[in-house]
């Protein structure tokens, strides 16, 4: 085994538990602030005292101006023309610009072009933008691009997976995933099932919506104060737009009100947008989207339809299979190639599936272009192979936790993926039995039963599903980070980091590192916004990697200061690099101890640099795209949750009532705020298969395009029974910050055991003989036509 | 006699309101006007509360305490603030000091992005102004219509949970006296009146003054809670040339019992006789539990649930299967009607012009009546039905039911009763072959529409599984069938 680094002395056994007072309660936050321990959100006092500044939040400069834009009201059409004379007479309107106006690239498609930035000639999804106004108010702005008189000519539109499937209407091209043969080992196979599953999408639903300002400077470039977890991306595609050098747009993203994944592209036209108005008026314009434009214009998780055909021995051991995950792309290509690939590579979740062939297809749809969003499309590859575990054990009357733990990757066999990559370091069985014993699992089962069998109205249900998720962009360049850090002569230190802070506690946990590093109280280390000035080219916050990425690239400018104050220590006093530590908020030097802010300000007087860059690039990674071969991922994180519902067989209403969760997060960085980010993306995953559905009409027309119709958890949809653990004793065995694991992502599909629950429930039914059919989301009315379909059955 | 200002308490100061267009809300007015921005804009619809303020009132009872209620202000016009004291997330603070809501929240790690967090101080603040000891229960009725996309809620609600010990020393319970004393003089004052961008706003005191302002042109449009009107102009960028609030008419806002029944003004919000109800119906009260969220009942009123005539209004089935009556006033003149007659078509009722609701009268059970309510939505709190189901039976001595009234919501254009399947079960007794007929009856009474909420297969199937669901309860109270208990 790899000897570990950096690993926190104390605190390594220790069980970190949401039902643990010191750990919810933060009073574990006494003392420096270094790595381990509990400290509160850097912004939690003035999150609760409205001190925390959002972008709108911001006082307008003199003459901001407000955006807004016109929009499609077909899903595919040419535009024939445009009478805009009314909207540019219209009351406060100061600017109108088309696509015609852009002085630069017109196209902002982030990896692949066809997000044209205003249509360019047609529109492919109802909600696309076509003109921009700038008015002197918001809602004189919104007011106004209501009156342009636009001729369509009305084109066929795709809008289902179906039809694009049909008609290979792609994206991006297909592409397969192989390790064996599928097709002899499936055809051999003592039994076969096959099954098609649909996944409904997502919508963000972040608090706060789209917004950016865009401020014109006095050389020709713009700052962009925005809500973005991608920056650099918005730098460098308003430069693009408007023509202009990369150095003279100036980013600046102090805090999201939340992103998961909505603001890695999506937040970039409307800085674009805002920039291009600005760049007309000369005056500063800002560009906050409505919640209903903002749910009808910016992408949301992909649906998918997928399907399998499973070959398995009489254990319910998986001899062979075929996957094939449809994911609907909507308009144009964004994240989408990235995304169904995840997808892909999640197909086995955590499971070993021999002989596999996997393929993905990228079908374009005329909708709204769907992009990253928590999970980056592994949640949807995921699915099917929980339904094959779910479907294997009703075909041979097994309890299908049985089914998923003889089917886990083994350790030293049957442990490589479908894209071969070895799986290593696994602790999947030893955590689902810690898991399966903690949540008294057996026991509850039996008590369930005997429930169903005493009431006819009714039924309880429970499931046991693992998470493995891989953790590394799979797109190698991105997986690098920047950091920057400045120590002044007090002895305080500002850190830069090219990670953007949501929500999940990036800025804190960073500054931690820092605070570790040079064992200060960590409230002496700021952060402030993600600014690309300070720190340049960098990667989106996303796929769970921003402590991965920027902790190390910020303990790397802390250990290049650090050796600078070593070196000069040993020779103004004359000592050995051993005879200087850094401890308790002071350096000491050999007989000396210095305060942390007396030595800073010693160090300035010697002219010692006391500010430096960091940088970090993960190793290991590579994947061969063309034969579908490597090691995409650094590692992996995994987690098990196990929860127990309850259904009305006659409305299909129902409840979560309990769930225990036991996630490895390697050696917890902060505890407090990992579980914090474990129960957050469980509810979430929870409200993506269960209430959260997106609907779309027959015209393309999104009709869940507002809150009061389109329903994420509420705070009774909370499980009264919520136990979330952080697996002890479990050091990251690759080198990563702290012998940390990522947490942001692998979690949300802990949700999915609340949809497995619901199809137990609903097998009870059918005395756990039949498998249900329940796509996604499991809406009540899914649930109720499942109960249905069951009874009609029987 | 006109008072051409709005007057209020803005946290501990008297502000005046002149010249400002009365289809401001109050949000906007806090942070395009004041410049506080720490009250967020979520959706602007009243559906997330990260806009909730307190607005403290003269209690309507004992006029000598005040009453503190969480609304939302994205929602509110900011002419309904006359009189009141408007509390926001920035004043909780005593200095440095976070005020015992807010150091709960931060000592639970509840906030994460920070977004909602203003939103859920505010709903907390509000409940342990009069609850320092919140059970979780209470908790998850005061914050239900918070939405945090970031926690999981579970450090949300144990922060709420935290018996409050210094809720006694914030600055407004320093000030109350004063704010007493300041509230009741502003009451005191004639009814206020805002014009701005030559739109118009006037809250008349009693219903004379009411019936005046409808006699004049143009027609006003009424307002009381205005959680369904102030959509049309967030939403739908609509402006309201008058509008005339009716939550300080005092007739429109009384609730009274005689011997036989219970009359609420029209304009009396939810929360203020939720207990009445629930105490003679137990699942009227529940099911009141879950209409909007706790800020929509704090300022949503039965006059505006009935009197917008929507089809998924969750009281209309509830007060026809009820057999309640409604009070309309024109001009001096009232009659009264059963509300299961008030709706004509799709949002078309016998309203008259100038005519307004001013009461609604429920009959107070009596002795082998009952009364099943289902609201079936996909969520369980702050959300619109697919269907609302309102079961009325009275059965005699033999179980013979013989009096049925079986009305519904989200199955037609209006909220109607189910006359075939009321015809198959008046006269008998509930057993399970009347239960097969009435349930194939009601595929007669309706052909509800698929939407956004639910499919027309699914209304139709869950409207006949009720019944079943109510024979069953009829059957057996013991064994629990509702997994809204469980929530």
């Amino acid at each position: 085994m790899r000897s570990l680094i950096n690993v926190v002395k104390g605190d390594a056994k220790k069980i970190f538990s949401n039902t643990d007072k010191r750990v919810v309660n933060g009073q574990s936050n006494v003392g420096l602030g270094g790595v381990g321990r509990s400290k509160k959100h850097e912004s939690a006092d003035k999150h609760v005292a409205g001190e925390a500044i959002y972008v709108d939040d911001r006082p307008a400069l003199r003459g901001e101006l407000h955006a807004a834009v016109g929009q499609s009201i077909h899903a595919h059409a040419n535009i024939i023309s445009m009478d805009l004379s009314a909207v540019k007479a219209a009351e406060g309107v100061v600017a109108v610009v088309t696509v015609e106006d852009v002085p630069g690239h017109t196209d902002i498609g982030p990896v692949f072009p066809g997000d044209p930035i205003l249509a360019i000639g047609k529109v492919e999804f109802v909600g696309q933008p076509i003109f921009a106004v700038a008015a002197i108010s918001y809602d004189l702005a919104r007011r106004a691009v209501k009156l342009a008189k636009i001729e369509y000519q009305v084109l066929e539109a795709v809008l289902t997976v179906k039809d694009a499937l049909a008609k290979q209407h792609f994206v991006r091209p297909p592409f397969t995933m192989q390790r064996g043969d599928s097709k002899s080992a499936i055809a051999n196979a003592e039994h076969q099932l096959s099954g098609e599953i649909v996944v409904g999408g997502q919508e963000h639903m972040y608090l706060e919506g789209q917004v950016s300002t865009a401020v014109p400077t006095e050389d020709g470039g713009m700052n962009i104060y925005t809500s973005s977890q991608h920056p650099s991306e918005v730098q460098k595609l308003v430069a693009e737009v408007l023509d202009i050098p990369l150095n003279k747009v100036l980013v600046d993203m102090r805090r999201m009100g939340g992103g998961f994944g909505g603001k890695e592209t999506q937040a970039a036209p409307w800085a674009c947008i805002a920039a291009l108005l600005a760049y007309e008026t000369n005056r500063s314009v800002k560009f906050k989207l409505s919640r209903v434009d903002d749910m009808v214009m910016t992408g949301k998780r992909h649906p998918f339809e997928n399907n399998y055909r499973v070959g398995f021995d009489r254990k319910g051991q998986i001899q062979g299979i075929d996957i094939e995950v449809n994911g609907n792309c909507g308009y144009s290509p964004d994240l989408s190639d990235a995304i169904v690939d995840r997808a892909m590579f999640h197909s086995d979740n955590a499971y070993f599936l021999d002989q596999a062939t996997i393929t993905g297809n990228r079908c374009k749809l005329n909708t709204v272009s769907h992009t990253a969003y928590r999970g980056f499309g592994g949640p949807q590859g995921m699915m099917t192979i929980e339904m094959v575990m779910d479907d294997i054990a009703r075909y041979l009357g097994k309890d299908p936790l049985a089914i998923r733990k003889i089917n886990l990757y083994g350790k030293d066999d049957r442990n490589e993926t479908h894209y071969h990559q070895k799986v290593e370091h696994n602790n999947l069985s030893e955590l689902i039995d810690s898991l399966e014993q903690s949540s008294d699992y057996q026991a509850r089962r039996q008590e369930i039963s005997q429930f169903n069998a005493n009431n006819a109205v009714l039924k309880k249900g429970i499931a046991l599903t693992p998470v493995k998720f891989g953790i590394s962009f799979t797109v190698q360049h991105l997986n690098q980070a920047g950091a920057l850090i400045h120590i002044y002569t007090d002895g305080t230190i500002h850190l830069s980091h090219g990670g953007s802070e949501m929500g999940q506690g990036l800025n804190t946990k960073v500054a931690q590192i820092v605070a570790e590093q040079f064992q200060v109280n960590v409230d002496t280390v700021a952060i402030s916004s993600a600014r690309t000035d300070k720190v340049p080219n960098s990667s989106p916050t996303a796929a769970s990697s921003g402590t991965d990425l920027n902790g190390k690239a910020a303990e790397a400018a802390a250990k290049t200061i650090k050796q600078r104050l070593i070196d000069f220590a040993c020779e103004k006093y004359q000592v050995t690099p051993e005879q200087v530590s850094f401890k308790n908020g002071h350096i000491i030097v050999g007989e000396h101890t210095f305060s942390f802010a007396e030595f800073s300000q010693i160090a300035y007087m010697g002219r010692v640099s006391l500010s430096s860059t960091g940088f970090y690039k993960t190793p290991k990674i590579h994947f061969d795209r063309a034969s579908g071969k490597g090691r995409p991922f650094f590692y992996y994180a995994t987690g098990a949750a196990v929860s127990e519902v309850i259904i009305d067989t006659l409305t299909g209403e129902y409840k979560t009532l309990r769930t225990d969760i036991l996630q490895d997060v390697g050696q917890s960085i902060n505890p407090a705020i990992d579980i914090g980010q474990i129960e957050g993306a469980f509810i979430q995953g929870m409200g993506w298969l269960t209430t959260e559905e997106l609907v779309w009409n027959e015209q393309g027309r999104l009709l869940s395009n507002n809150p009061a119709t389109y329903k994420i958890p509420a705070i009774s949809d909370a499980p009264k029974d919520f136990r979330v653990t952080l697996m002890p004793d479990a050091p990251n065995r690759e080198h990563t910050i702290y012998n940390s694991k990522a947490v942001g992502e692998p979690p949300f599909m802990l949700g999915i055991s609340v949809w497995s629950a619901l199809k137990d429930a609903i097998s009870s039914i059918s005395d756990y003989k039949i498998s249900p059919v329940l796509n996604t989301p499991a809406t009540p009315e899914r649930v109720l036509m499942a109960v249905e379909a069951i009874k009609a059955n029987s | 006699m006109i008072n051409s200002t709005i007057r209020f308490l803005l946290n501990n100061q008297v502000v005046t309101l002149e010249n400002i267009d009365p289809n401001l809300t109050v949000l906007q007015y806090l942070r395009e006007i004041q410049f506080n921005t720490g009250t967020k804009e979520g959706c602007a619809s009243g559906d997330c509360g990260a806009c909730t303020v307190v607005v403290a009132e003269l209690d309507r009872e004992n006029n000598d305490q005040l009453y503190y209620k969480s609304i939302n202000s994205c929602i509110t016009f900011v002419g309904s603030l006359h009189g009141k004291q408007l509390i926001t997330v920035e004043n909780l603070k005593e200095k440095t000091k976070l005020h015992h809501v807010q150091q709960t929240l931060v000592d639970n790690h509840g906030s994460q992005c920070g977004f909602c967090t203003p939103g859920f101080v505010m709903s907390s603040f509000a409940l342990h102004k009069h609850n320092k000891t919140p059970t979780r229960p209470q908790v998850l009725e005061a914050l239900g219509g918070n939405l945090c996309r970031c926690t999981g809620y579970r450090s949300i609600i144990e922060a709420a949970i935290t018996t409050s010990v210094d809720v006694d020393d914030d600055s407004f319970s320093q000030h109350y006296q004063t704010t007493l004393a300041t509230l009741t003089e502003l009451q005191k004052l004639p009814a206020p009146t805002l014009t701005g961008n030559s739109h118009h706003f006037i809250a008349p005191k009693n219903i004379d003054e009411l019936v005046y302002e409808l006699a004049q042109e143009p027609k006003p449009i009424l307002v009381a809670g205005g959680t369904d009107l102030a959509l049309s102009v967030t939403q739908n960028l609509a402006t309201i040339d008058k509008l005339v609030y009716i939550g300080n008419v005092k007739e429109l806002t009384n609730i009274e019992q005689t011997d036989t029944e219970i009359v609420i003004g029209s304009a009396l919000p939810y929360s203020q006789f939720i207990d009445v109800l629930h105490h003679y119906y137990p699942d009227l009260g529940e099911m009141i539990e879950r209409i909007g969220s706790k800020q929509v009942r704090n300022t949503g009123t039965l006059g505006g649930n009935i009197g917008n005539a929507s089809p998924i209004g969750d009281m209309p089935p509830a007060l026809i299967a009820l057999g309640a009556t409604m009070t309309l006033h024109v001009n001096g003149v009232e009659r009264t009607i059963l509300v299961e007659d008030y709706f004509v078509d799709y949002k078309k009722t016998v309203l008259k012009p100038s005519e307004f609701i001013k009461s609604i009268q429920i009959p107070k059970p009596t002795a082998n009546q009952t009364l099943k309510l289902y609201k079936i939505s996909k969520r369980f709190d702050d959300d619109i039905s697919a269907v609302l189901a309102a079961f009325f039976i009275e059965q005699d001595s033999d179980k013979k039911i013989i009096n049925v009234r079986l009305a519904f919501g989200g199955m037609a254009a209006i909220p109607k009763r189910a006359s075939a399947a009321e015809a198959v079960l008046q006269g008998n007794t509930f057993t399970k072959e009347s239960v097969v007929k009435a349930k194939l009856a009601l595929a007669t009474d309706f052909q509800p529409m698929s939407d956004v909420r639910a499919s027309d297969k699914y209304r139709m199937t869950v409207a006949q599984n009720l019944i079943e669901k109510c024979y069953l309860e009829l059957q057996c109270h013991v064994i629990e069938t509702r997994v809204v208990n469980y929530a």
